[in-house]
């Protein structure tokens, strides 16, 4: 018999596998295509504190290998997330985790300090939306900026905190230690890579803000080497995202020491992805003779 | 529990006009309602990453039929699909045209957009004007003269019919129901031209990721706030979507 439970945070996953963020709404729609307790967990389209309408313009675009969005957080706020969508999510057997967004500290505290009423399991703070304050730069840029907010948001959250980390920040073991520092209780990574794109044709960027998120497997190999890194450098549990499209993507990360993996862009091509991955680890399992996640995990 | 992805086999895949194909695939239980598409991959592999969203041009007896123009590397390699070949689906998806329409009925079609008109006229008993535009060549005409009380066709180069937009021979007024798919500049001009007129519906195009509502890439803008065009539409009414200049 295997064992594919992995325990995050004190949070039980009773597999390795949750939806990522922003690919999976709040899980109403792919419910029509399996049951969403399968799941290791469900990481809730990004929170705002306020409904957002999000960007203008083309949202998504694909290139070789991946897409670029920029779909600029559109969400009907906490206060309706909580009314409307959480009921629906708290019926489903599985680990739900809301991803917080904000523009500010005191935005960010404020959505924390809502959800901390509720049955979430626990927060993914997404660091990796424009800081006002700063003229629009990434709170996850720079590690000191990170790390400020962290450490507010940890004062008033009472749910395991899992802070989820950018790949463009300036130096991202640096950044995951300071996380660490300020009472994160796990971290994942990572988010969108900044992209874009350009029609030659119109000689104008393809987004209207210029810059994209880039996303999917063309993504994976360096996703990978900062899972790698950052999990050698940490002592708290590390989710591993970024390009996984099957269950061998998945076991990498494993190896490189993921505790879990979440999985993006490949909802899109294959509503059945997330189920598909999990059956693989289980046979992947079974056929090399792994009782535990833990005996690959952090093996390389 | 809807199905995902699933395979279906190429019957025909044929150029009905320059860089336009028709494809029929054949699979058990094939559904869907007029003005619904599929999300189609034909193709193995990460390349291109994204399924393509394809309009239901026609249905029947397990067979679907797919009426598409080649814009880039997705429908470039559906193209070059023979019969036997498989090929993968997702749908049907999204909502469709409202059939209960009474009174005088308008189909207005801009070029690929003629695609879910001929599976939207078929279903509709009373009869119809459809009016379809084109830059140059024509196609599905003999389809359309079938079923249709009137055809108007327009091209731009004055090829076949009459020469200009086809919004030039639209008359509103004769109308109790408009319904309407093609670029979107012509589609905003149609409701424009049926402000307070006549109601319109529109199947608005957008680019998409998950096809099915989940990832808002495909989101519109409309007077009931942001919808998505793969799960609310593609069908909207026109007053409510906001156009952008
Ligand atoms: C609901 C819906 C129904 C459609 N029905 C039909 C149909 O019946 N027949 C038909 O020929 N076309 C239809 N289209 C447009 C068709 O999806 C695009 O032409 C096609 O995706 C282009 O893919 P490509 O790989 O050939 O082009 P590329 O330019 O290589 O595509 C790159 C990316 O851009 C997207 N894209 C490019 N152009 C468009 C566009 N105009 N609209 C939306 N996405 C685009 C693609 O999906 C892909 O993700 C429909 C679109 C929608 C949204
Ligand atoms: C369309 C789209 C929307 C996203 N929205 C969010 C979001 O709201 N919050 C967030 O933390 N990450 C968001 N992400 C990032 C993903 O959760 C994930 O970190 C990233 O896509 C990399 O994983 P992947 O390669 O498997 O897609 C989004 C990604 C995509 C493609
Ligand atoms: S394409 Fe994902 S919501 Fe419409």
């Amino acid at each position: 018999m295997i064992d594919t439970r992995v325990k995050i945070a004190q949070v039980e996953f009773k597999n390795p596998v949750i939806a990522a963020s922003g690919t999976f709404g709040f899980g109403r729609e792919y419910g029509e295509y399996f049951s969403l307790s399968k799941l290791g967990g469900i990481s809730t389209k990004g929170l705002t504190l306020n409904k957002r309408g999000g960007n203008e313009g083309i949202r998504i675009y694909e290139t070789t290998g991946g897409i670029l969005n920029s779909i600029g957080l559109q969400n009907p706020g906490i206060d309706d997330f909580i009314q409307e969508e959480l009921p629906f999510l708290e019926k489903q057997d599985t680990v739900l985790l809301a991803n917080v967004g904000g523009s500010t500290i005191d935005e960010y505290i404020k959505s924390v300090e809502k959800l901390n009423e509720t049955n979430v399991d626990g927060i993914e703070l997404n660091i990796s939306c424009p800081n006002v304050k700063k003229g629009g730069m990434a709170f996850g840029i720079k590690s000191e900026i990170a790390y400020k907010v962290v450490l507010e948001v940890r004062q008033v959250c009472k749910k395991p905190l899992i802070v989820k980390l950018s790949p463009n920040a300036e130096d991202i073991v640096h950044m995951a230690q300071c996380c660490e520092r300020a009472g994160a209780d796990g971290l994942s990574l990572v988010n969108t890579f900044s992209g874009m794109a350009i029609d030659i044709y119109s000689r104008k960027p393809v987004f209207n803000n210029i810059l994209a998120g880039l996303s999917g497997p063309c993504i994976k190999p360096i996703a990978l080497r900062m899972v790698y890194e950052v999990s050698k450098a940490v002592n708290i549990p590390v989710i591993g995202i970024g390009g996984i499209m099957d269950y061998k993507d998945a076991i990498e990360f494993i190896m490189a020491g993921a505790y879990a993996v979440q999985i993006g862009s490949g909802n899109f091509i294959n509503p059945h992805i997330c189920l598909d991955i999990i059956d693989g680890i289980e046979r992947f399992m079974e056929d090399e003779g792994i009782k535990f996640i833990e005996e690959i995990r952090g093996v390389i | 529990m809807k199905e995902g992805y699933r395979k279906v086999t190429i019957c025909s895949n044929r150029e009905i006009a320059t860089d336009i194909y028709e494809m029929k695939v054949k699979g058990s239980g094939i559904l869907g309602d007029p003005g619904q598409f599929y999300m189609l991959k034909g193709w193995l592999g990460l390349d291109p990453f994204l399924p393509r969203p394809i309009s239901i041009c026609d249905i029947s007896d397990d067979k679907i039929t797919f009426l598409y123009e080649i814009r880039g590397k997705g429908t470039g390699i559906m193209a070059n699909l023979k019969a036997l070949d498989k090929i993968e689906i997702l749908g049907p998806l999204g909502n469709g045209f409202n059939l209960n329409s009474k009174g005088n009925i308008a189909i207005i079609s801009g070029g690929i957009g003629i695609a879910p008109m001929i599976y939207t006229m078929k279903s509709i008993d009373t009869p119809i004007d459809f009016y379809c535009g084109f830059r140059d060549e024509v196609y599905y005409i003999d389809e359309i003269k079938k079923h249709a009380n009137n055809i108007y066709i327009t091209t731009e180069d004055g090829s076949v019919g009459h020469k200009g937009f086809i919004t030039e021979l639209f008359v509103p007024e004769k109308y109790d129901i408009v319904m309407t798919c093609g670029p979107i500049p012509m589609m905003k001009k149609v409701v424009q031209m049926c402000k307070d007129k006549v109601p319109v519906f529109i199947s608005m195009e957008s680019r998409m990721a998950c096809g099915i509502g989940a990832c808002l890439g495909c989101s519109i803008e409309t007077t009931w706030g942001m919808k998505r065009v793969c799960k609310d539409g593609p069908v909207f009414s026109g007053e409510e979507v906001i156009f952008y200049d």
